[in-house]
């Protein structure tokens, strides 16, 4: 995907930014992105409009799986980062971004699920008398 | 392609990962990348909003009665190929064929559009259903995420006008081409963005 194409050679000449031409890409790792990303939309929609596997919950994480796929094809076919660009920093500032976003996303839906969980009325010890008395409120 | 430095010298020591300095000389597209990863954790909290209030509905209608798959579908096409239109136009750019670059610039900036009128309709569609933002939390997070990357998209696109006339008036110039390579970033970015939406907003909200 990061091959020198003659063509992106072109309106940089002159210029000592030669780094910079990997942002560039070629035709053939936009056509081979799209090409991806569409298998990878298809999946996931045909597999929800067509009720195909009758598993609620292994329909979403195959949903799951192929979203985090299709981001990395976006990332590397579109987006064209790799440890070249910009003398690897923008690497750098991805993968520490990355992490966060696990972490934050992680951290808070596993720690508001727990929550959730735990603070259904009826599960905590001594509220079966608020429980009843809940629906005549 | 990018061992200039180094053959000039200047990292004679056994470097660790990041092999040169940041470039000094253009700062601008790391600069416009660290944003870039900024915005990851605006839309990160948006979609931590709707993981946790995803289904609190409030009694109101839930995502399989509000959401249209089909309508997503077609949004979901129009931002994927909007977003390898632009990278053709990024391709002409290197050519330096600038009437072909405007061409596609033209067809990207037009498929956005497109994908920001649906989005719009959809809204007042589900605000004519009394669906809308205030309904239940459920909906104030579909809203609030939803209509952030609508937003990026809509200035993405004017932004991408104000380009296109530089690009005519003054031609492939350095500023330019500088603009235009943030511009794509943006876009591709805003496209990935989606993937996030329509997976686990749209598709997973209907299974829930």
């Amino acid at each position: 995907m990061n091959h020198p194409s003659p063509s992106g050679a072109a309106a940089s000449s002159g210029h000592d930014e030669g780094v910079m031409q990997a942002h560039e890409g070629s035709l053939r790792s936009y056509l081979t992105g799209f090409a991806l990303a569409a298998i990878l939309t298809i999946i996931p929609f045909w597999l929800v409009m067509g009720h195909v596997i009758e598993n609620r919950f292994a329909t979403i994480v195959i949903v799951l799986v192929l979203a985090v796929v299709q981001i990395f094809v976006h990332i590397i076919y579109f987006l064209h980062l790799d440890t070249r660009s910009e003398g690897g920093w923008n690497m750098l500032a991805f993968i520490f971004s990355a992490v966060l976003v696990v972490i934050v996303l992680g951290a808070s839906i596993w720690v508001l699920y727990n929550e959730n969980m735990n603070m259904m009325p009826g599960m905590m010890p001594g509220t079966s008398q608020h429980q009843h008395s809940m629906p005549e409120s | 392609m990018s061992t200039n430095a180094i053959a000039a010298g200047r990292h004679a020591a056994p470097t660790f990962y990041c092999r040169q300095e940041p470039p000094l000389h253009n700062g601008t597209l790391l600069g416009f990348w660290i944003y870039l990863m900024s915005d990851c954790f605006i839309f990160a909290s948006l979609f931590v909003a709707n993981a946790v209030l995803g289904s609190h509905y409030a009694g109101g209608p839930t995502g399989s009665q509000v959401f249209d798959l089909t309508g997503l579908a077609w949004n979901t096409a129009l931002l994927l190929v909007s977003s390898v239109t632009f990278g053709f136009a990024m391709l002409q750019m290197g050519r330096g064929n600038k009437s072909a670059m405007l061409g596609w610039l033209a067809v990207a900036g037009i498929l956005a559009a497109a994908f920001v009128g649906l989005e719009i309709h959809e809204f007042i569609d589900m605000i004519g259903q009394g669906a809308g933002p205030g309904r239940s939390a459920f909906l104030s997070s579909f809203f609030a995420l939803v209509g952030t990357h609508g937003l990026h998209v809509t200035f993405g696109t004017l932004w991408l006008i104000v380009l296109m006339v530089q690009l005519n008036r003054y031609g492939i110039t350095q500023e330019n081409i500088r603009r235009l390579r943030c511009l794509s970033m943006f876009w591709h970015f805003l496209d990935l963005v989606w993937v996030g939406v329509f997976s686990y907003v749209y598709l997973i909200g209907v299974l829930r």
